[in-house]
């Protein structure tokens, strides 16, 4: 925990923030932006641009953000955790459940 | 946004422009070179271009929309000469709006090289006919802005989106116009692209234009979505649609316009580029960010706004466009591509509000005459392809 990392909290009622700077395991994050500060340590690995969550969300629960939902957790997710496309599903596109986590390529694509 | 004036050019038509331009179209691939060499070298001179030999009225539309731009002086149209779009129509639509226009067709002129220095006579000579253009004081209130995003990551979102989205808020504050386009990107914002709605009527339009675009996306099992946006750190194309939407700002929507369609009165208009059912089912919504750029062009737009979080380096012929990031790293690494940094609002070194400050200064800038960093690299990138939009009491076809 040699570092802080910056999360930026867009809506008040969000339960996921968007990390500004690439965290490792055990650092703390610093809290900007809307709603309330919270004591939070990152949970994985998790890039500049990708979510942490702010609080435990259940699995089939609402992942909020803008203070609208934008997906589904498909796992119970921990504060800290980083929320993707392993523990996160649109209500609508159902091809982003089958992307790889990291590069967001396609998976089932045949190239025959 | 205080309320000052600058020049810009009148056109016979009463609109007004922020740059003289010569623009050369070509209505065919075959006749795609000689378009392109004919406007090398030739200053404030761009091209656009239809590939397709069989001609197509939304192609034919868009590229009579873009030749009476309000930045658009005079038009050449040139064609191969066995080909279905006819360059005559387009000069004689063009020049019904007052500027002047001419055409040719390459088989006639004898093939590459005389074609090349006949189009560079007639560029000269239209040149010279539009020097003579009425200088025009122009003020908020005279522009319309457009505004796209692509190459998007987390940052778009947070900070590119929503400080153009409070531009917009004081553009149209000021009597300005907007655009934004992108609908398939306002999947899963239903409600609340409704809500923002001027009135009853709009906001059936609204859900009208939000339906079919949910059909096609489910159609085509295709979300304006990519790997990069994932790799990026977006998850869901709601994520992602919540970004796209933060551009729009908070003023009412006050209409849905189509590609080619210009805002009836001032104030901020969604753009529907989504195809219409056609027995063909051809035609792709937002196939890339440059097809969106000239939509938004064809409204009439004098400048566009481009967010990119990741960097790209396109730029539009016609109307300037400005590019913005939300990300400061980007904007450091791509710095001659990128002309603002909204990036200082993550970084905690400016407010939302004094970057939107920021940005006005800079469009008005770009609307006085100064470059933009796509125009001084030469980016003139465009894309034009078959697609049915249905918008009838528009011009008919130009099929001869």
């Amino acid at each position: 925990m040699s570092h802080q990392r910056v999360i930026f909290q867009i809506h008040a009622q969000d339960n996921v923030a968007t990390l500004l700077e690439n965290a490792s395991p055990g650092e703390v994050l610093t809290h900007r932006g809307e709603g309330q500060d919270v004591v939070l340590r990152a949970a994985q690995e998790t890039a500049a641009g990708h979510k942490v969550a702010l609080r435990f969300i259940p699995e089939e629960a609402a992942i909020i953000k803008y203070g609208v939902t934008i997906g589904l957790a498909t796992a119970p997710i921990r504060p800290g955790d980083w929320v993707h496309l392993h523990n996160c599903k649109s209500q609508y596109d159902s091809r982003s459940s089958h992307l790889d986590l990291n590069s967001g390529a396609p998976t089932e694509t045949r190239y025959e | 946004m205080s309320d000052l004036e600058w020049t810009g050019y009148l056109r016979a038509d009463g609109r007004k422009g922020v740059r003289n331009l010569v623009l050369v179209i070509y209505t065919v691939q075959c006749a795609e070179f000689v378009a392109h060499q004919i406007a090398q070298g030739e200053p404030d001179t761009h091209v656009i271009g239809f590939p397709g030999c069989y001609d197509n009225e939304y192609a034919i539309r868009l590229m009579l929309a873009l030749g009476r731009h309000p930045n658009v002086g005079a038009v050449l149209a040139v064609g191969l000469g066995c080909e279905y779009t006819q360059p005559g129509r387009i000069a004689e639509v063009v020049r019904t709006s007052g500027r002047p226009a001419r055409s040719f067709f390459i088989q006639q002129q004898g093939g590459t090289t005389s074609s090349i220095r006949h189009g560079k006579e007639l560029v000269h000579e239209l040149r010279h006919e539009i020097e003579a253009v009425p200088r025009t004081l122009i003020t908020w209130s005279d522009l319309v802005i457009g505004c796209e995003c692509g190459g998007s990551d987390g940052t778009s979102g947070l900070a590119g989106n929503p400080v153009v989205g409070r531009f917009f808020d004081g553009l149209i504050d000021q009597g300005g116009t907007a655009v934004f386009e992108e609908v398939v990107e306002m999947i899963g914002l239903r409600s609340e692209l409704e809500a923002r709605a001027a009135n009853e009527e709009v906001r059936t339009s609204l859900r009208h234009t939000y339906q079919k675009a949910e059909q096609y996306c489910r159609a085509v099992r295709q979300y304006s979505v990519s790997p990069g946006n994932f790799a990026g750190g977006l998850t869901t194309i709601e994520e992602k649609s919540l970004g796209a939407f933060a551009k729009s700002g908070t003023r009412p929507i006050q209409g849905v316009i189509k590609v080619a369609e210009t805002p009836s009165h001032p104030g901020l208009w969604l753009m529907d580029s989504v195809p219409d059912e056609h027995f063909m089912q051809f035609g792709y919504t937002n196939p890339n960010d440059t097809e969106g750029i000239v939509d938004l062009i064809s409204a009439g737009a004098q400048i566009v706004l481009f967010v990119t979080g990741r960097g790209s380096v396109i730029g539009s012929p016609i109307a300037p466009l400005v590019k913005i990031t939300g990300n400061s790293k980007t904007f450091r690494q791509m710095n001659e591509d990128i002309d603002f940094n909204a990036g200082e609002v993550l970084d905690g070194t400016l407010t939302l509000e004094q970057a939107a400050t920021s940005l006005a200064t800079l469009v008005r800038n770009v609307a006085s005459g100064t470059l933009t960093k796509p125009e001084m690299l030469g980016h003139r990138e465009y894309f034009i392809m078959y697609k049915h939009q249905n918008t009838p009491g528009l011009l008919e076809g130009c099929r001869a």
